[in-house]
């Protein structure tokens, strides 16, 4: 992705440096041949030429058509992530980068990846805009407070890079970077089996799930107050003002902290809110468990019985 | 009023010498001398924060100042350099200046509101020294929600009301030279007979009246929000972060048009009578400044494509983007072409007007990087768009205002500064802008974000060049300051048509009669009409 990121770059690089170096030329030309010291010698009547400026109008805007089009390709890559990611979500706050792997690692200000698999950064603020720039990828988004953004990339080269805050946040702004750890995939396993953890994402999400009493209303088979949960993640919800949504990080999010805003339809607005009582970390546990109910390799499960399936492929090793 | 050669003449100037002659007066003139005044103020105040960031920047480490400090100065600056230097700097000055003269006329159609806008400018300029001088405020001049609405703790009311007096200066003045240019223009003097400085002045004041009441609206919901705890932009509150930025772009990208379309009028006076000839393609020229204003409104969200906007809504603000260029680009290539079978007549303010040709010429062509879509979310917030704006509107905006200042210098003082320093200090701040802000496109590219107290190691050297640029171009803007003053105390005698330029305010005396002219002029033919003189054609 980065490589074709910089062959529009350098494409661009190439038009722009055409047509400086041309205006350039033909300005230092033209004072030049055409200079006088008489004060009372004047120019030639030329006011014009419709052909001449229709052209210096039309190509123009031709070659910015296609720096157009080819970049909004680019952008259309950027912003959707390939289906097969690794996941990792991470929280700005005033003045670090958290990071969350799923399996139940977390890292301040460092973020260990694996090479040549495409990764998939889901993050939000907890308290201004900040904005997460991973300058070797070309990739940056906003991390904007009650909303998620998601970056990806893929990276090719092992080493380390930096991790920028690029939406200045207040006094240590500058010092809110941090550093991403490309690993061959061997090294990124044995890495991640090391110290650290305490449960997949998912499985605290799960505790959480049963700690805050999600389980009495969301049970698995529908029968509760609240809608089972169970295979509901990436599908469309009917609400019950007629709109429909879709089953995303955000709509869980908003569903959590505040369930008034967009009921399923056939259910009552009865969901008190968590507004307040859990921290985003939480809430990313949370999602990650709504995630993890798929049935595919599920079985039987309900929803507030055995918790996440292969979500999380290290999360056997544990 | 009787005119002799022999007799001292009236003028602006010298017809009173109070205090209150000045601080009542009612001349389009002396007010556009008044705003010299006070822009020239806030250009060195914008300028020493300036000065300060690069010379903390010369380091990685944060080593000068506290970060805090840091981030208030990157803030200033740009308050001080937007609200009190680039939107007022041509439309007020020079607009002022030689506006009426141009059309013909006495004064603006409003000579009473027109003293009203300075004095409330002077007033907004005032609040916002005071939240300088008492902390500062450290939002950046964008002031993005939640930080000024919730984290920031510094002065951000204070300025806030100075940024939202000094718009509705701006949106007199506009009101002002609109209806001026309606209602006043000399008998024969058609609207394609205008002189372009005034299609620019009146595409501009079109964005002053329709886009500055947007940022007064984006101020007040900030000042409610913060003062009385309104729900507006923090989602903690209920609110919408984003929204914020849509409104602060619904003008401030407007308002990159009210820094560059007069200076850009300014370009075509300067560069038509160094070449004596007309400028290519007239109505190009002049339509291309309204289609600016007009399609300037239409961009905002390019600013926000990396904030979370839809991937669709990125595709339409791209594209229009792409749209908006073009008219500059045709003002680029009609201009060049002026310069084509011209006489061309190497003084001063040519020079500033060729200098503003390159220095435009990169800074339009690198906004082909940011507003496209894959490359912007790599460069968005980085260095490269610190290194484009600038190049717009210090390379454009700034260089042109100093070719008009330069031009009419001798109309609006009587006097005529040394034009080998005007060139030399043209030729500094050339080449000073360049290295301040050339190395800076390839820090962007190569990741430094903006707004950046202490950076890697690994930028120090573009960064070590960008300040050695910054003290050249320093040293270029004291000296305009220094041969410009100078002028006025041991100047020539500028005489009444010093460049032998067509146009009204050519046909009155320097400096001008209180009332601009003795009678009424008539106009016959464009205004570019050098050729037809038929004295020597190359």
């Amino acid at each position: 992705m980065a490589a074709d990121v910089d062959r529009l770059y350098w494409f661009i690089v190439g038009v722009t440096a055409f047509f400086a170096i041309l205006v350039c030329v033909l300005v230092v030309y033209f004072a030049v041949r055409y200079r006088t010291q008489d004060p009372l010698k004047v120019g030639s009547p030329i006011t014009g030429s419709i052909p001449l400026e229709l052209a210096w109008s039309v190509i123009p805007f031709l070659i910015s058509v296609v720096i157009f089009a080819w970049a909004a390709q680019v952008f259309f890559d950027l912003s959707r992530p390939p289906d097969q990611t690794l996941e990792i979500y991470a929280t700005g706050k005033r003045w670090m980068w958290k990071f969350q792997h799923l399996d139940g690692k977390a890292e301040i200000n460092e973020l260990h990846v694996p090479l040549g698999r495409p990764v998939k950064v889901t993050f939000t603020s907890e308290d201004v805009l900040h904005s997460l720039f991973f300058p070797s990828f070309r990739v940056k988004a906003d991390a904007i407070p009650g909303r998620y953004s998601t970056v990806w990339f893929n990276a090719t080269k092992t080493g380390e890079w930096h991790i920028f805050c690029a939406e200045y946040c207040g006094t240590r702004h500058s010092g809110m970077i941090g550093t991403v750890t490309v690993m061959e995939p061997a090294a990124y396993q044995a890495w991640l089996s090391g110290a650290g953890g305490g449960g997949t994402l998912a499985s605290r999400g799960e505790r959480l799930f049963s700690e805050l009493a999600c389980n009495t209303c969301h049970l698995g088979d529908g029968s509760g107050r609240g809608p089972s949960l169970f295979n509901k993640f990436g599908t469309q919800e009917q609400l019950a003002n007629g709109s429909v949504v879709n089953v995303d990080e955000s709509y869980v999010r908003e569903s959590i902290l505040t369930p008034q805003m967009k009921v399923v339809a056939g259910y009552q607005p009865v969901m008190p809110t968590f507004q307040g009582l859990l921290n985003e970390e939480s809430v990313m546990a949370l999602i990650e468990y709504v995630k993890s109910l798929q049935s595919s390799t599920g079985g039987t499960a309900t929803t507030n019985a055995t918790g996440a399936p292969a979500a999380a492929p290290a999360q056997e090793k544990r | 009023m009787e005119m002799t050669l022999a007799a001292p003449r009236v003028d602006y100037l010298n017809v009173r010498h109070t205090v209150a002659s000045w601080l009542l007066t009612k001349d389009h003139k002396r007010i556009g001398i008044m705003y010299l005044v006070v822009v020239t103020i806030a250009f060195f105040v914008g300028g020493l924060f300036a000065s300060l960031i690069r010379l903390e920047l010369a380091t990685p480490a944060g080593d000068l100042v506290s970060s805090d400090t840091y981030n208030k100065l990157f803030t200033m600056h740009g308050v001080a350099m937007v609200f009190f230097v680039l939107i007022p700097a041509v439309p007020a000055i020079l607009g002022n200046f030689v506006l009426p003269l141009m059309l013909g006329a006495k004064d603006v159609a409003f000579p009473k509101i027109n003293l009203l806008s300075w004095y409330v400018f002077v007033i907004g300029f005032l609040f916002t020294l005071y939240a300088m001088i008492t902390g500062g405020v450290d939002t950046g001049w964008t002031f993005y929600t939640p930080y000024s609405s919730r984290a920031s703790s510094t002065n951000v009311m204070m300025t806030g009301i100075g940024v939202f007096i000094t718009g509705f200066s701006s949106i007199l003045t506009g009101l002002n030279f609109m209806v001026t240019i309606h209602r006043m223009r000399a008998p024969g003097l058609t609207w394609f007979r205008l002189p372009l400085f005034v299609w620019a002045i009146y595409s501009t004041s079109l964005v002053q009246v329709l886009g500055t009441p947007v940022i007064a609206i984006t101020v007040l919901a900030l000042a409610v929000e913060r003062g009385l705890g309104f729900g507006i932009f923090d989602p903690a509150l209920g609110g919408d972060p984003v929204l914020f930025q849509h409104l602060f772009w619904f003008y401030s990208h407007p308002a990159v048009y009210i820094m560059i379309l007069p200076p850009m009028g300014a370009i075509s006076e300067v560069l038509a009578c160094f070449s004596r000839k007309n400028i290519f393609g007239y109505s190009f020229v002049a339509f291309s400044s309204l289609a600016i204003a007009i399609f300037g409104f239409l961009v905002w969200a390019h600013h926000l494509f990396v904030a979370g906007i839809s991937v669709y809504s990125a595709l339409v603000f791209s594209f229009l983007t792409y749209a908006v260029a073009i008219p500059s680009a045709v003002k680029t290539f009609n201009w060049t072409a002026t310069l084509y079978k011209g006489a061309i007549w190497l003084k001063a303010p040519m020079i500033w007007a060729l200098a503003f040709l390159g220095l435009f010429l990169v800074g339009g062509l690198t906004g082909l990087f940011t507003a496209a879509l894959g490359v912007d979310v790599h460069i968005h917030d980085t260095y490269f768009v610190v290194a484009h704006f600038h190049f717009i509107m210090v390379g454009g905006a700034i260089m042109g205002y100093f070719a008009g200042l330069h031009y009419w210098w001798p109309k609006m003082t009587g006097r005529m500064y040394s034009d080998i320093w005007a060139k030399v200090a043209a030729i500094i701040v050339f080449a000073g802008f360049n290295l301040t802000f050339g190395p800076q496109f390839i820090l962007g590219y190569l990741g430094m974000p903006r707004r950046y107290h202490m950076y890697p190691e690994e930028f120090q050297v573009l960064n070590v060049l960008s300040s050695a640029g910054a003290s050249i171009l320093a040293v270029g803007y004291v000296l305009v300051a220094i041969y410009l003053i100078a002028s006025l105390f041991n100047g020539e005698e500028a005489g009444d048509n010093p460049w032998h330029a067509t146009g009204l305010e050519w046909t009155t005396q320097s400096p001008p009669l209180p009332h601009n002219f003795e009678t009424q002029p008539v106009v016959t033919e464009g205004a570019y009409e050098y050729s037809k003189r038929e004295i020597k054609v190359v």
